[in-house]
């Protein structure tokens, strides 16, 4: 279509929700480029994780379209669209508590090859205690690797959540609040993991922040939600800049 | 000298990993069908039996194990597979004249097929909405039980249902019929533990644990849902098919809607999710009650009186109160050195 299109691995056109008379999202449209950081920020309740959870299938959108790598997966269910490529985290934390790190890690990638029969009769980590130890070694919890994941400090757990959502090897991953609730060495931990992804491994995001130094240092590109609408795009140097993003967002 | 220590290294290391690869619980259930075999004797004939039921139930509870304490799912229609699992063995083979071999497979497929259909509601409703769809399943089929007269002999039940025969010896007595439900039992719980440490017993721990977050990892819910379901309504229907050879006449009243929840009360009790919690709770279900008869009519009461002090003092079942005080001994011995 676009210059754009061409490399864009998740473009979202025209997304609507409605609920009832309330319009949680008006005809939102941007691309996510291959390799990028995208921020999307906005006030509460701007629609943020309604357009989330559009995008990943936990809600069905009232209009527009969702496509990945150019192919339209708008409506797909969470599971299907996790296996063609789509990493998230939610806002709460959600690792598995009884189950350890490294199995944590082999149950968020275990589904994305083989067959189910192939599962049931194969090795019991699927194959991938190897890359789940990298993807240990990769976010620092190397000495954590067999402990229960519930044991281990909100934190840790928060850098178990992001990498669980890479373990399936995504095209693109949806990070919903990385920073809620984390202390501020863990932070700069978690930001530095992110952005080694990113440069090391040629990883895409999509983050949704409350935390706005955090999105601001972390994004290449940012998207300013209000209201349902798209107020402001650009770099982060250039969204702090806007006057209309000051008045409705940075202002308060 | 760093090369002849890497050696030393390898030489040791490989034996003790070697050693720690014999799974404890694949000892355990070849160990305990070889107790099992042997046990009955001097028993009795009724001995025997209350030995042989306790490990027919205890499949009829793995099953449900595997669909509620390890899958989350609620489901009381445990019974009712049962049901349908015995009355196809029964009618097969009594009526129809045919083999239990072939019955067995059948009451298999059914019930797992059967498990599918009962399983498409929880892909939907969950907790206790889902108890009271899987509640009315289990009347349905105690209904048709009562009165299909023509096919199940209604309330007086079908009687004279042969036991199976194996190498052309038929396994008419209680000892001979009890081996071969303890070889049957030690393939479905080896079945089971293989099942379990499988990737797909992570994906039903993940089911019951978080299915939201399951889902956004790639685990197919509604497969796993409705396998679950299956495979833990297959394993009722195969307890069906050798409670029917067992007591040899069957009637609707062990299928009703209370030995649903006889069964849940056994999973709970045992250990919800545990590999072994079936074999305690169906030990607390079926030979505690024969343990106390001698105390008359007051039998359930007592009966009543344990399960419920159990269930306060460890709502994790009598396993996970053992696993509990294990984890405190190891605690206190590595505290002392």
């Amino acid at each position: 279509m676009n210059a754009v299109a061409g490399n864009a691995v998740l473009e979202v056109s025209g997304l609507e929700k409605h609920f009832g008379g309330i319009k949680a999202v008006r005809g939102v449209s941007f691309s996510v480029r291959k390799g990028e950081i995208l921020g999307i920020i906005g006030p509460n309740g701007c629609g943020k994780s309604t357009l989330f959870n559009c995008i990943l299938g936990q809600l069905a959108p009232s209009a527009g379209t969702v496509r990945l790598n150019g192919e339209d997966v708008t409506g797909l269910r969470p599971s299907d669209l996790n296996r063609r490529g789509v990493g998230r985290t939610f806002q709460l934390l959600q690792v598995f508590p009884d189950l350890t790190v490294r199995e944590n890690l082999v149950l968020a990638g275990q589904e994305h090859h083989g067959t189910m029969m192939g599962r049931l009769f194969g090795p019991r980590d699927a194959g991938l205690s190897d890359a789940a130890d990298r993807m240990i070694g990769f976010f620092k919890l190397d000495h954590l690797a067999d402990a229960k994941a519930g044991g281990l400090s909100y934190g840790q757990q928060k850098l178990l959540d992001a990498a669980m959502a890479f373990m399936g090897g995504p095209q693109i991953v949806l990070l919903d609040e990385p920073a809620g609730g984390v202390n501020l060495t863990m932070l700069a931990s978690l930001k530095d993991r992110l952005r080694a992804m990113n440069d090391e491994l040629g990883a895409t995001f999509v983050v949704i922040e409350h935390n706005m130094e955090f999105v601001m240092s972390l994004c290449t590109r940012v998207i300013v939600l209000a209201e349902g609408k798209v107020l402001a795009e650009g770099t982060p140097a250039e969204v702090r800049a806007d006057p209309a993003v000051m008045e409705a967002y940075l202002g308060h | 000298m760093n090369a002849r220590t890497d050696f030393a290294a390898v030489g040791q290391g490989a034996p003790r990993r070697a050693l720690s690869r014999i799974d404890p619980a694949l000892v355990s259930i070849v160990l305990a069908a070889a107790i099992l075999w042997f046990a009955p004797v001097g028993m009795g004939r009724y001995g025997t039996y209350v030995l042989t039921l306790w490990l027919v139930m205890a499949i009829a509870v793995m099953g449900l194990n595997l669909t509620l304490g390890v899958a989350g799912l609620k489901s009381l229609a445990q019974a009712a597979f049962m049901g349908i699992g015995a009355y196809t063995v029964g009618i097969l083979t009594a009526k129809a004249g045919m083999s239990w071999y072939p019955a067995f497979a059948i009451a298999t497929l059914a019930t797992f097929a059967m498990g599918i259909v009962v399983g498409f509601p929880a892909l939907r409703v969950r907790a206790h909405y889902l108890a009271f769809v899987t509640l009315a399943f289990t009347s349905l089929v105690w209904l048709v039980l009562r009165n299909e007269e023509w096919l199940t002999g209604g309330t007086f039940g079908l009687s004279n249902i042969p036991r199976p025969t194996l190498f052309g010896a038929r396994l008419d007595d209680a000892l001979s019929f009890h081996r071969f439900v303890v070889v049957v039992t030690m393939i479905l719980t080896l079945a089971i533990w293989w099942l379990l440490r499988s990737p797909w017993g992570r994906a039903f721990l993940a089911l019951r644990e978080n299915p939201v977050r399951a889902a956004s990892l790639g685990v197919d819910v509604r497969a796993y849902t409705l396998l679950a379901f299956a495979i833990g309504s297959a394993y009722g229907g195969m307890a069906g098919a050798l409670y029917a050879p067992l007591v040899e006449f069957i009637d609707p009243s062990p299928f009703a809607i209370s030995a649903s929840f006889f069964l849940l009360l056994m999973v709970v009790a045992g250990g919800s999710g545990y590999l072994f919690g079936p074999f305690v709770g169906a030990l607390l279900g079926v030979v505690l009650p024969e343990w106390l008869r001698f105390t008359g009519g007051l039998y359930l009461i007592i009966f009543a009186a344990i399960v419920l002090l159990l269930l306060i003092a460890c709502p994790k079942g009598v396993l996970g109160l053992a696993e509990m005080l294990w984890a405190r001994a190891a605690r206190l011995v590595r505290r002392t050195p």
